[in-house]
């Protein structure tokens, strides 16, 4: 299908961006990778009248360390997530994440930001935020806002973010050198949509006990699920078969996935069960997986 | 080997023959331009003053349609026209696609839009017209169309059922045909059987994805009166007698142009009333109008296929002897058979097919073909093989299985002797020489059998499931009239080519059979080019044109190289002759004493150089005068062929899949898989192997991915790549092609079709494989595609 005719502006700067939104209301639409929301134009699904191109904002790119916190631009490309030597030092969970999306095609335009915005509850990024206990950066000529990523998705392609509020960066706690993290998915072909993933991140001391672990499910909910129950019999145990047997029992409690094309709920919550046995299984000491 | 001089069969290596080119690698001439982004597809016409159309279609699966109001859509910026179904019937008339020899078909009469009813979901049902597609689509958007939504008839399992909604009441139901074929006593054969294993298998409604969408510009000159089509087809001549026929056109007066296709698999051989419609409206319009169909619309309105449950069941001896098979087919069609080859061919060949590669006396199949308010079906690349195949191929598994026999022994001890022809086989079809124990031999050259069954069974210990599976396979190629002509339809089973040689040298052919982006192009110019004795380069193919190349079929039922290729190679040699005639009056020399090579006259004898065609051809063209007044110097000829011995050139194969199934996440990994299969002689092995690849995926993303999912109330729930999975590069397997040759002993080519054995043989050989590595664990699937959900269920993990 061939888009509506429809206007289009580059901002350059968020000043310039927030001149344009005033002017425009309700009836521009953000652009960034548009790998979203490209399509939904040609579908006419949505009917903005003005495009307002984010690409050039200076200000929403780069990466970068500052006090132990990794900041991602919202403009970083997911190929750039992929490749960037300071994500894969600090959060190797998104490097990792990073080929599991969609195709090079789409990774080489997709942004964080957008990603994050859309809030695909089978998309990677999203759980990959909360299971690493981001805070994304909102930004509106109001000022800045923080918002834990927990509480930043909100239900189906639902956010925190407020009308005039835009993603300007993904601010990542350091990790320690006693941090795990591990991406997962069963999708139907390399770069669809996972049927179920998990995006899980713990630590795990000497002694082979968890701490803090998150795991955070995806494609099985309204958005990324923070699995607590399933982190809760994990938390504090020594991590064997037993204590991953018992995060896989309490995945019951945690998730209410609904069915879809590809199968029924049964189906999701059996995946996740098995999601967490091989996420987790490798984590196990030599002498567990021995036996 | 029929008698064709290739390097292969002196014993000569190619550089000794130089212009034998069949049986030969030859890149393909076409691949620069298609990679260069240098071909003309339709959407790269452009006329002056033409108009786009984009379609206004069904929301509902079945609604009466109570008002269509266009008065906002003439408004939009650009609109030129709106047209409405009765608009359309004006100057076109509608259609019924019956074929007289399938007893008992009917179907309703369909009009390009209809006139107050949508029967499916995507039905096109209003035209708007405008200066560009987006203005078109706009004027879409704007027009105001109301219905009385009707209860659907979606499940074809209810279609017959007492209370079903009767989609044509004029048809008193929705049995649109029904064929039984019976031979022997099957019922005695069951009774007096060792075993009898029964199954019911599902194949599921899938669709062909081609690259390049359906694509057609109609263009109607008022001032001669003529129709010129630019159309993505596989066969012009049949669009042109149709297009001719429904709008009250002499059929001379309509011309069908196709230059390059981006892929057809079955696709594009139909009529499609959307593209009937456009080229109505030129007709009342007298403008060219064009139309692209996108992504979404083609997934609601191009042909699916395969929409079929089938129950069977097969009786075998304590040896392992197949006594009978007894199968019953039951497929849904949508709500109208599709014109002119109709809908019922697709049953009518599980019919055919089933049971095909095997020595057995009793059988019974039926088909039950059925309406249903969803995107009408067709046929589709190996109409009606994957599924009969797929039945009867899991049948022999599983009867092996039940007397624990072998699945290679099973088939050893049952498939026809390669002695055995000619054949006719319990369902009737005539086979003239098929190769079923060579195929084997050679497959069992190719796969390691042993070492895959070692590794399997030491994978099983450490929990990792793999399976090996084969379906043998026969293929219906190289059609006779008495597949669609014998029952009314205006489908040309001959074909031919009309080969020249121009003052240079150089040859043209012009052939009735077409190009879809597989290398007809490429085989034509091998064929003339070894035909006539010039370096293949120098040999221009047209095709696609029903102005300027011999009246044809086009190219379908894998018809394009063994009919459209004996033509072309009958033409040459008689232009050989005929260049060899004027040669020996020149040289003063006995024609039987030249031959030529590389563009040259030779001595045959000797090799030695004796006149170039470019010589030649200077002195006929030019210096006539200089030449015998009597001597004949038409440098054209043209020939037909027909096969006329046998109603189709059977071909046959088998094919090996190994695969690994995930239990915990019912995923199938194909791991690797072969297929050896014989198409008569092979004239460029690349491009027979780059085919049964090509089909195999297709096959494989059949069984694995490809499915058009309908709710309940008939909505379509596929209509975008990432909901209507296909194949991709990266889940296929290593893919090993081996070839026998039985030539077929009709033409001098003895070329059999080679396009769909990939297709027919791969969903079956997939099943198998994936039975074969759950068996352990007890579980079996035959409803494809077999997705994680179905092999979960079947083994009780969900």
């Amino acid at each position: 299908m061939k888009w509506p005719a429809i206007g289009y502006a580059r901002a350059t700067s968020l000043d310039e961006l927030w001149r344009l939104q005033a002017e425009h209301g309700a009836a521009a639409q953000l652009l960034a990778g548009g790998q979203t929301l490209l399509a939904t134009l040609a579908f006419r699904l949505s009917d903005p009248k003005i495009l307002l191109d984010i690409t050039r904002i200076a200000a929403l790119r780069g990466i970068a360390v500052q006090d132990g916190v990794l900041r991602i631009g919202a403009l970083t490309r997911h190929a750039e997530l992929g490749r960037d030597p300071l994500v894969a030092q600090h959060a190797p969970l998104l490097a990792e994440a990073a080929p599991l999306i969609a195709h090079p095609a789409i990774r080489n335009r997709g942004t964080i930001g957008g990603s994050l915005a859309y809030a695909d509850p089978a998309a990677e990024l999203p759980a990959c935020v909360v299971a690493l206990g981001a805070t994304i950066v909102a930004v509106s000529p109001r000022g800045e806002r923080r918002v834990p990523a927990e509480a930043f998705f909100t239900g189906l392609l639902q956010t925190a973010l407020a009308p005039d509020e835009i993603i300007a960066a993904v601010e990542i706690p350091g990790t320690q050198p006693t941090t795990r993290s591990r991406i997962i998915e069963v999708a139907r072909r390399s770069g669809d949509y996972a049927m179920a993933g998990l995006a899980a991140r713990l630590s795990l001391n000497a002694e082979g006990r968890v701490t803090s672990p998150r795991l955070v499910f995806f494609g099985v909910g309204s958005g990324p699920v923070l699995a607590a129950r399933a982190g809760a019999a994990l938390d504090g145990w020594v991590l064997d078969s037993a204590a991953i047997a018992a995060a896989q029992a309490a995945l019951a409690e945690d998730l209410d996935p609904p069915a879809d094309m590809h199968g029924p709920p049964e189906m999701k919550r059996h995946l996740a069960r098995v999601l967490t046995f091989r996420a987790l299984s490798p984590l196990l000491r030599a002498s567990e997986v021995a036996e | 080997m029929n008698e064709i001089r290739t390097a292969d069969s002196l014993g000569l290596s190619r550089e000794d023959l130089p212009n034998s080119y069949i049986g030969r690698s030859v890149p393909r001439p076409n691949l620069p331009k298609l990679v260069q982004g240098r071909a003309t597809y339709t959407d790269d016409v452009v006329l002056p003053r033409m108009l786009h159309a984009a379609f206004y279609r069904s929301p509902h699966a079945h609604a009466r349609i109570l008002s269509i109001d266009s008065a906002a859509a003439m408004l939009v910026p650009g609109v030129v026209r709106v047209f409405t179904g009765a608009d359309i019937a004006k100057v076109c008339d509608p259609w019924v696609a019956v074929l007289a020899h399938l007893k008992g078909m009917k179907s309703a009469p369909q009009y390009a839009l209809p006139l107050d009813r949508a029967t499916w979901q995507g039905e096109a049902l209003v035209a708007v017209v405008a200066d560009s597609r987006a203005a078109a689509e706009d004027g879409v958007a704007a027009l105001e169309v109301t219905f009385d939504p009707l209860p659907a008839q979606t499940d074809m399992a209810t279609a017959l059922a007492p209370g079903a909604v009767v989609i044509h009441p004029e048809l008193g139901d929705n049995l649109a045909f029904q064929r039984t074929a019976v031979q022997g006593d099957v019922e005695a054969a069951f009774a007096s059987a060792h075993k009898v294993v029964e199954a019911r298998f599902v194949s599921a409604r899938h669709t062909g994805v081609t690259l390049e969408p359906r694509s057609i510009i109609a263009d109607f000159s008022r001032a001669d009166d003529t129709l010129t089509v630019h159309l993505a087809t596989q066969a012009p001549h049949m669009i042109q007698s149709v297009l001719a026929t429904q709008l009250h056109l002499e059929e001379g007066r309509v011309r069908v142009i196709c230059k390059d296709v981006g892929g057809s698999f079955g696709i594009k051989v139909h009529v499609y009333p959307d593209e009937v419609a456009v080229a109505a409206i030129s007709r009342i319009l007298g403008r060219p109008v064009k139309f692209i169909a996108d992504r979404f619309e083609s997934f609601g309105s191009d042909i699916h296929a395969r929409d079929h449950v089938i129950t069977g069941r097969i009786g075998v001896d304590a040896q392992g002897k197949i006594l009978a098979f007894d199968i019953d087919d039951l497929t849904g069609i949508g709500p109208y058979s599709v014109y002119p080859r109709t809908s019922a061919v697709e049953g009518n060949q599980v019919v055919n097919l089933c049971g095909g590669p095997y020595d057995f006396a009793n059988y019974r199949c039926s088909t039950t073909v059925v309406l249903q308010n969803k995107v009408p079906t067709c046929q589709y690349r190996a109409v009606g093989h994957p599924i009969a195949t797929a039945v009867t191929e899991g049948l022999v598994d599983m009867a092996a299985h039940a007397i624990g026999m072998d699945p290679i022994e099973m088939r050893r001890r049952n498939m026809l002797r390669d002695d055995a022809y000619p054949y006719t086989s319990p369902a009737g079809m005539r086979f003239e020489g098929l190769s079923h124990h060579a195929s084997l031999a050679k497959l069992l050259e190719l796969v390691p059998v042993d070492r895959i069954r070692a590794d399997q069974t030491a994978k099983r210990h450490k929990g990792v499931y793999r399976g090996l599976g084969f379906a043998a396979f026969i293929e219906l190629t190289n059609p006779s009239p008495f597949m669609y002509g014998i029952g009314g339809a205006r489908i040309s089973a001959q074909d031919g080519a009309t080969v020249r040689m121009d003052p240079d040298g150089s040859v043209v052919v012009a052939s009735g059979v077409t190009e879809q982006g597989q290398g007809t192009e490429t085989i034509l110019a091998q064929i003339v080019a070894h035909g006539v004795g010039v370096a293949v380069n120098k040999v221009r193919v047209v095709t696609g044109d029903t102005q300027n190349t011999p009246y044809g079929g086009g190219t379908w039922a894998c018809r394009g190289a063994g009919i459209g290729g004996e033509a072309a190679l009958q033409s040459a040699i008689a232009l050989k002759d005929q260049i060899l005639h004027v040669a020996g009056t020149m040289l003063q020399a006995s024609p039987a004493t030249l031959d030529i090579m590389l563009g040259e006259v030779v001595d045959k004898t000797t090799g030695t150089p004796r006149i170039s065609l470019a010589e030649i051809g200077r002195v006929v063209y030019f210096r006539g005068d200089t030449l015998p007044k009597d001597l004949p110097r038409e440098f054209v000829q043209t020939r037909h062929y027909i096969t006329k011995e046998y109603p189709f050139a059977f071909t046959n194969g088998i094919q090996a899949c190994w695969v690994e199934v995930d239990t915990a996440t019912g995923m199938v990994k194909v791991l690797e898989h072969w297929c050896v299969e014989d198409c008569g002689r092979v004239i460029n092995p690349m491009l027979v192997d780059e085919q049964v690849r090509g089909g195999i995926v297709q096959g494989l993303g059949g069984a694995l991915y490809e499915h058009c999912v309908y709710d309940e109330q008939g909505n379509l729930l596929t209509t975008t790549m990432a909901d209507y999975l296909v194949p991709m590069a990266a889940e296929m397997p290593e893919i090993h092609v081996g070839h026998v040759e039985t030539p077929t002993k009709e033409s001098l080519l003895g070329a059999k079709g080679a396009g769909e054995a990939g297709t027919a043989g791969a969903p079956g050989a997939l099943m198998n494989a994936i039975n074969d590595a759950l068996r352990p664990l007890g579980a079996v699937v035959t409803e494809q595609p077999f997705t994680p959900a179905r092999i979960l269920r079947a083994l009780d993990a969900i």
